[in-house]
C-alpha cells in the first residue's frame, strides 16, 4: 500500500484552532465513568514486626473492622496472609487487599526474614506477566495483585532503624512504593519524634534506600505533595475506639494523663498519611506499580530466560512461544531427570539382587561340598566299621572251630593230646 | 483468602448519565466528616491524569470521491483537520491505485489535549474495477496493530506505546436512495471484523425524510442479511444500560450526515451550513440532518467506548491470530536455567 504521513513532526503535529465547541472535552468524564462501571483495585502491603498495630492502622484508614480476631503467631518464619475486601464510598467500588506480615522480626535469626516478602511481591508480578503473555488474554477483566504500597512499620525506639528495617527497605525499594512509617508515635515524645525522623531519613539517604516520593511533576498537587515529603516518615497512631471530645465523638487513644486524637494533626501525622496514600496519590501508587516497578521485574525476567531486543526477527512470537516452549523443554528436562533416576534406582537393585543371588549360590555350594565330606567320612567309618565286625566274626569263627576241635580232642584222648601238645612243644 | 466486607458508607449513588450525556460524577462528602475515608477521590486523580496525559483518536475515512469526507472532517472537528486542507494541491486528481494517507493534528478544548489523526483513502472505490480495493486498507489496519504489537513485545518499553491503530472507520455511503452497492457489503463485510466501522448516509441533502428513512431501514436489513456488525456491535454491550442506550443508537444508523465548514446567519444566528436557493441545511439541527447525533457518539459519549473496543476487542483478536501463526524456525536464545539435580548414591 501507499501510506504517507503528512504534517507530522516528531511526536505531535500542527496545533489547530478550533472553531466552535467540539465536545470531546468530555473524554476525561467518558473515561472515569468507565472505571466507575468497573470498579478499582488498590493493594497494600504492611510490614512490621508483630505488636505495632498494622492491624489496627488499616482499619483506622478505611473506617472498617477488617478482622475478626488478631492473628496467630505461632508459625516458623514470615508468613504473608492477605485478605480482599469490597469497598463502596459514593459510587465507587474499590476491591481492596490488605496483605499482613505475620511473624516479621519475631526469629532469632532474621538473615532471611525478607525473603518471603520479596518472593510474594514477585509472585503477583510474574502471575501478571503471566496472563500478560497468554495468548488469549483477558487483561482488562485480570484482578490485579500487584503491591501498590508497601506500609513500612518502623518501631517507636526513638534512636535509629534496626539493622532489620535497613536491609529489608533495601531489598524492597526497587520492587514496591515504599512508606515508611513510625508505628505507636504516642509512645514518643514531640522533641524525640524531630530528631528520631532525621535520624531515620538520614539513615535512609546514607543507605542509598529509594523510598515512595509524592509526585511533584503536576501543579495541582505539587505543593501538597512537596510539603508532605518533608514529613516523612509519618508518625501515626491507629484506633478504632470513640472518644468523646466536646461534644464530638472521635476516634482516640484514652490515657490516664490525656487522650491522643488519631485525626488531631498535631497529636500524630494520621490525617497526612491518608491524604497522601488515598486521596492524593492512590492512582500515582499504581501507575508507578505498574510503568517502573512492574516492567523493571519484567524487564530482569526475560533478560534473564535469554531474550534480547536486538533481533527483531526472534521477537514476538517467539517471545509467547519460546517462552512456553522453554517451560517444555524445561518439563521434558525434568522428565528425563526424573526418568533418569527411576532408571539408575532400577538398575543399582538389580545389581544389588544379582549380588544376593551369587552369595546365596556360593552358600548352597558350600553346604553341597561339606554335606558331601560329611557322607564321605561317614562311608569310610561306616566301611572301617564293616571291616571290623568282619574280622570280629572271623576271630569268633576261628574261636568257635578251636572250641569245637579242642573238647573233641579231649573226648578222644585226652593224654594223647596232651602228649602230643608236649612233643609238639618240645 | 477473601472476606467480603461491605461496611455502611453513606452516599447513595447518584442518578446514572442519561443516552447521550456524560455527567460528571458527584464528589464525596466534605473533609472533617468522621466517617469518610476519601476513597472517592480517585476520580478526581484519574482525570488529573488523563488531563495530563492527553488522548488520541484515529479516524478512518472511506468511500468514493466527491462525498464530502473531507469537509464532514472539518466539520466534525471545527477546523481544518483533513487531508487536503493540510495538502494544499491544485488539481485533485483521482489516484490510480488506493493511497492511505494520515494527518496529525493536535486540538485542545477546555484543558484537555487530543492527538487526531485523520487517515483518508482517497482513489477507494474509484477505480473501474474496484475487486480488492479494501486490501490496502486492512492491510494499513493490520500493520498498526502489528506495529503497537512490536512495541508491545519489546523487553525495554515505552512508557506508554504509542497508539496508531485505527479506534473508528466511517464508511460514506453515497445517497442513492435505493440499497447497498456491492461494493459498500463487500467492504463492510471484511472490514467489521477488524474495526469499528461506522456508516453514515453522504450529502443526505438531497433525500426527502421519507426517502431517508426507507434508505436506512433498507440499509439496516442488509447488513443484517449479510451478518456485518456495525458500530455499537450487539455483543459488546457490557450491561443492560448499554445495551439499551446501544439499541437507540442502532435504530437510527446509519446517520444521514450533511458537512459544511461555512457559516451562514440564520434567524440571527451564525451556523453551520449549506446555502441553497431553496432554503439553508442547517448541519447542527437534527430537523435538518443527523450530524449532531454522529458528532455526539463519536465525539461527547462514546469515544472511550470506541477505542476500548479496538484495544480490548480487536487488537487482541489480531494479536492471538499473530501468536499462533508462527511457522518461521526461530533461533532459541540460550536457557541458562536448567537445574542441576545432585544425585545421591543409593
Amino acid at each position: 500500500y501507499n501510506g504517507t504521513c503528512l504534517a507530522k513532526k516528531g511526536e505531535g503535529a500542527r496545533a489547530v484552532p478550533l472553531a466552535g465547541h467540539v465536545g470531546f472535552d468530555s473524554m476525561p468524564d467518558q473515561l472515569v465513568n468507565k472505571s466507575v462501571n468497573h470498579g478499582f483495585c488498590f493493594n497494600i502491603l504492611c510490614v512490621g514486626e508483630t505488636g505495632l498495630g498494622k492491624s489496627t492502622l488499616m482499619d483506622t484508614l478505611f473506617n472498617t473492622k477488617f478482622e475478626g480476631e488478631p492473628t496467630q503467631h505461632n508459625q516458623p518464619g514470615v508468613q504473608l496472609k492477605s485478605n480482599t475486601y469490597e469497598l463502596q464510598e459514593s459510587n465507587v467500588r474499590l476491591k481492596l487487599t490488605v496483605v499482613n506480615t505475620v511473624g516479621f522480626g519475631d526469629q532469632i535469626n532474621k538473615e532471611d526474614s525478607y525473603k518471603s516478602i520479596v518472593e510474594f511481591i514477585d509472585t503477583q508480578f510474574e502471575a501478571y506477566l503471566q496472563e500478560e503473555l497468554k495468548i488469549k488474554r483477558t487483561l482488562h477483566s485480570y484482578h490485579d495483585t500487584r503491591i501498590h504500597a508497601c506500609l513500612y512499620f518502623i518501631a517507636p525506639t526513638g534512636h535509629s532503624l534496626k539493622s532489620l528495617d535497613l536491609v529489608t527497605m533495601k531489598k524492597l525499594d526497587s520492587k514496591v512504593n515504599i512508606i515508611p512509617i513510625i508505628a505507636k508515635s504516642d509512645a514518643i515524645s514531640k522533641s524525640e519524634l524531630t530528631k528520631f525522623k532525621i535520624k531515620i531519613t538520614s539513615e535512609l539517604v546514607s543507605n542509598g534506600v529509594q523510598i515512595y516520593q509524592f509526585p511533584t511533576d503536576d501543579e495541582t498537587v505539587a505543593e501538597i505533595n512537596s510539603t508532605m515529603n518533608g514529613h516523612l516518615p509519618f508518625a501515626v497512631v491507629g484506633s478504632t475506639e470513640e472518644v468523646k471530645i466536646g461534644n464530638k465523638m472521635v476516634k482516640a487513644r484514652q490515657y490516664p494523663w490525656g487522650t491522643v486524637q488519631v485525626e488531631n494533626e498535631n497529636h500524630c501525622d494520621f490525617v497526612k498519611l491518608r491524604e497522601m496514600l488515598i486521596r492524593v496519590n492512590m492512582e500515582d501508587l499504581r501507575e508507578q506499580t505498574h510503568t517502573r516497578h512492574y516492567e523493571l521485574y519484567r524487564r530482569c525476567k526475560l533478560e534473564e530466560m535469554g531474550f534480547k531486543d536486538t533481533d527483531p526477527d526472534c521477537k514476538p512470537f517467539s517471545l509467547q512461544e519460546t517462552y512456553e516452549a522453554k517451560r517444555n523443554e524445561f518439563m521434558g528436562d525434568l522428565q528425563k531427570k526424573e526418568e533418569e533416576m527411576r532408571q539408575m534406582f532400577v538398575q543399582r537393585v538389580k545389581e544389588k539382587e544379582a549380588e544376593l543371588k551369587e552369595a546365596e549360590k556360593e552358600l548352597h555350594e558350600k553346604f553341597d561340598r561339606l554335606k558331601k565330606l560329611h557322607q564321605d567320612e561317614k562311608k569310610k567309618l561306616e566301611d572301617k566299621k564293616k571291616s571290623l565286625d568282619d574280622e570280629l566274626n572271623g576271630f569268633k569263627q576261628k574261636k568257635t572251630a578251636a572250641e569245637l576241635l579242642q573238647s573233641q580232642a579231649q573226648q578222644a584222648g585226652g593224654s594223647t593230646t596232651l602228649k602230643r601238645d608236649k612233643e609238639r612243644k618240645k | 483468602m477473601s472476606e467480603v466486607a461491605v461496611p455502611e458508607m453513606m452516599m447513595p449513588p447518584p442518578a446514572m448519565p442519561a443516552a447521550f450525556q456524560v455527567e460528571k460524577p458527584v464528589p464525596g462528602p466534605g473533609m472533617g466528616d468522621f466517617s469518610y475515608v476519601g476513597i472517592d477521590a480517585i476520580l478526581e486523580q484519574m482525570r488529573r491524569k488523563a488531563m495530563k496525559q492527553g488522548f488520541e483518536l484515529n479516524i478512518m475515512v472511506v468511500g468514493q470521491s466527491g462525498l464530502g469526507k473531507s469537509t464532514l472532517m472539518n466539520t466534525l472537528f471545527k477546523s481544518k483537520v483533513s487531508r487536503k486542507s493540510v495538502q494544499a494541491t491544485s488539481q485533485e486528481k483521482i489516484p490510480k491505485t488506493i493511497d492511505i494517507k494520515s494527518v496529525s493534528h493536535d486540538i485542545e478544548e477546555k484543558g484537555v489535549r487530543m492527538k487526531l489523526t485523520v487517515i483518508d483513502t482517497p482513489g477507494f472505490g474509484d477505480q473501474i474495477n474496484n475487486e480488492n480495493c479494501w486490501q490496502p486498507i486492512m492491510k494499513f489496519i493490520n500493520a498498526q496493530y502489528e506495529q503497537y504489537l512490536q512495541e508491545e513485545i519489546n523487553i525495554n518499553r515505552k512508557k506508554r506505546i504509542p497508539d496508531s491503530r485505527v479506534h473508528c472507520c466511517i464508511y460514506f455511503i453515497p445517497p442513492t436512495g435505493h440499497c447497498l452497492r456491492p461494493l459498500d457489503v463487500e467492504f463492510m463485510r471484511r472490514l467489521s471484523k477488524v474495526v469499528n466501522i461506522v456508516p453514515v448516509i453522504a450529502k443526505a441533502d438531497t433525500l426527502t425524510l421519507e426517502e431517508r428513512d426507507f434508505f436506512k431501514q433498507k440499509i439496516r436489513e442488509e447488513l443484517r442479511a449479510n451478518g456485518i456488525d456495525v458500530y455499537p456491535q450487539k455483543e459488546f454491550d457490557e450491561d443492560a444500560e448499554d445495551r439499551m442506550i446501544n439499541d437507540k443508537i442502532r435504530e437510527m444508523i446509519p446517520f444521514a450526515v450533511v458537512g459544511s465548514d461555512q457559516e451562514y446567519q440564520v434567524n440571527g444566528r451564525r451556523l453551520l451550513g449549506r446555502k441553497t436557493k431553496w432554503g439553508t441545511i442547517e448541519v447542527e439541527n437534527i430537523a435538518h440532518c443527523e450530524f449532531a447525533y454522529l458528532r455526539d457518539l463519536l465525539i461527547r459519549t462514546h469515544m472511550e467506548n470506541i477505542k476500548d473496543i479496538t484495544s480490548s476487542i480487536h487488537y487482541e483478536v489480531y494479536r492471538v491470530r499473530r501468536l499462533n501463526e508462527n511457522n518461521t524456525a526461530i533461533p532459541c536464545p540460550p536457557c541458562p536455567m536448567i537445574p542441576h539435580f545432585p544425585l545421591k548414591p543409593l
